[in-house]
């Protein structure tokens, strides 16, 4: 009779892929990424076909990574066999040169560094951000092409086409899997940080309208970003603030959709669910992030959150030091959007109409969110056909079915 | 009770381009299965799973690299399962996590001693 099996833990597959791409990325290069997308692709399917009968091994990571490793070394032997006149000195010199840098990289604290490696090569410079985001998500994360172009409502051949300027990049420019160091790691660490930043904005105003791939955006780009903040080298009052951000959001996440799958505003949502260790923590990161002397964009974001997570009531929160941290964000960020956001604290503390006045000046007339906004504060100013109006127009523009049925409800409910 | 074998076919052969969820969604779906049936007093043995190279080995003793079947036609693996009679044992064959990836179920008697 059979005993009963061990489980997979949540997501292993997931997150183990990531770790074997950048192991054997290490090994074999940056220009030999597909190779490397094969052999975890493998991997994985040999754990498939023996999990199922067999069970789940006392330690699933480290078959994962002898798997892998055997199947690396037999890639080498079958290169090598192809190009006979590439002779060595000594033979079998390479293949064990290259299977003791296979054991190494698959130390526990060298799988760490390979992934900040990774991070960092993923997000260079000269790979645009939509094809960064993408191979963060496809090699660190082990999402599928299909998963990614779900997340992102887009075709699998545009998410290919992303992946593959990025490949080529570091096939034609033999880009090396190096952390940069010194002043070039600041600027990459900018680099890094706007990726990730991305990739968690993502995942959060889509979780409402999706479900569980947009919010594992979400936890890889926290996942990441805690990575970041573990190590000495790349730890900085940023990685902090951006932490913090993603917590004080993060906290609220089952409060935002109800039972049906409903949108609920913040004014609606109920506040004794907010998840209050993630608020601690969130908080905790903030201090880290030493906002006396640093003050990003991720410092001034994270601040407004912090506010709102940990404000009694939407009525009780502290309005008007979040409309001063947003004058000061759009001191450093003067886009429409940041100006958006702020109308909502203006309203609260100078009063409708000068929020109006502000939306009105905005280039935003494409942009749902700006009329679904808009129209709420000119009901506010109790302008109600305009309001009607505004929020006519935004339901022309949503593409997000949730949203729509939000805004239907709250046009029917306005009396012309 | 008698004994039937399960040829899984196309199980892990067609799978190259699911994602590692999928992937370890799948395991569990497999698991959970052949837990079902140990409960129920229905599994002889999980069995094994088959890598997908093989050699043809013909009279005469010509070997010839296989398989010659397609993906969903080659065997991925066998179980040895006990039922009533060949019905049921396809009734079970039924609730297989086999066929989500495309793949399908023979199933076999095992002639009784």
């Amino acid at each position: 009779m059979s005993e009963p099996v061990r489980q997979v833990v949540e997501h292993l597959f997931r997150e183990e892929s990531g770790k074997l791409a950048s192991s054997l990325t290490r090994a074999f290069g940056l220009a030999r990424l597909e190779s490397v997308e094969d052999i975890v692709q493998d991997t994985l399917l040999a754990a498939l076909r023996n999990w199922s009968f067999r069970g789940v091994p006392e330690n699933p990571t480290a078959w994962l990574h002898r798997v892998a490793r055997n199947r690396a070394i037999d890639i080498l032997r079958k290169r090598r066999r192809e190009s006979e006149e590439n002779a060595e000195l000594v033979p079998g010199l390479r293949e064990a040169a290259f299977t003791l840098e296979l054991e190494r990289n698959f130390l526990s604290w060298e799988i760490e560094d390979s992934q900040l490696r990774m991070i960092f090569a993923c997000c260079h410079p000269g790979i645009p951000e939509e094809s960064q985001i993408a191979l963060v998500l496809k090699t660190l994360c082990g999402f599928s092409v299909r998963e990614i172009a779900s997340a992102f409502f887009t075709q699998e051949s545009t998410i290919e086409k992303r992946l593959g300027r990025a490949r080529k990049y570091f096939r034609d420019h033999h880009v090396e899997l190096e952390a940069p160091t010194g002043l070039a790691l600041t600027a990459r660490s900018e680099t890094v940080l706007a990726c990730l930043y991305l990739l968690f904005n993502e995942g959060y105003k889509r979780t409402e309208s999706e479900g569980l791939i947009q919010r594992d955006l979400c936890l890889e780009a926290m996942r990441l970003t805690l990575l970041l903040a573990n190590h000495s080298e790349t730890r900085s009052p940023n990685v902090y603030a951006l932490l913090a951000l993603m917590m004080f959001h993060a906290a609220r996440f089952d409060t935002r959709t109800n039972e049906q799958g409903e949108i609920v505003l913040l004014s609606e949502q109920d506040r004794s669910k907010w998840n209050k260790e993630l608020i601690a923590r969130g908080l905790h990161c903030l201090v880290h992030s030493e906002p006396d002397l640093y003050s990003s964009s991720y410092h001034l974001e994270a601040a407004i959150q912090s506010l709102h997570a940990t404000a009694t009531s939407y009525k009780e929160t502290n309005w008007s030091a979040i409309l001063g941290l947003y004058k000061r964000l759009y001191a450093i960020k003067p886009s429409p959007i940041v100006a958006l956001h702020m109308s909502v604290s203006l309203a609260e503390v100078h009063g409708a109409n000068d929020a109006i006045a502000l939306l009105e000046g905005l280039p935003l007339t494409n942009y749902y969110l700006y009329y679904a906004i808009l129209g709420d504060t000119l009901l506010k100013a109790d302008r109600r056909k305009e309001a009607s109006e505004a929020f006519t127009r935004s339901i022309e523009l949503t593409m997000n079915p949730r949203e729509r049925l939000l805004l239907e409800e709250r046009l029917s409910k306005i009396e012309v | 009770m008698n004994e039937f074998v399960f040829l899984y076919r196309g199980s892990g052969n067609m799978q190259s381009n699911r994602s590692p969820e999928e992937m370890e969604a799948s395991i569990k779906r497999w698991q959970a299965w052949f837990n079902k049936l140990s409960e129920e007093g229905k599994l002889k043995d999980r069995g094994i799973p088959l890598l997908r190279e093989s050699k043809y080995v013909a009279a005469g003793g010509t070997i010839i690299d296989g398989p010659f079947a397609e993906g969903k036609e080659v065997i991925g693996g066998i179980s040895i399962i006990k039922a009533k009679d060949l019905a049921e044992a396809a009734e079970i064959a039924k609730s297989c996590p086999v066929f989500e990836a495309g793949g399908s179920v023979e199933v076999r008697p095992v002639t009784p001693m």
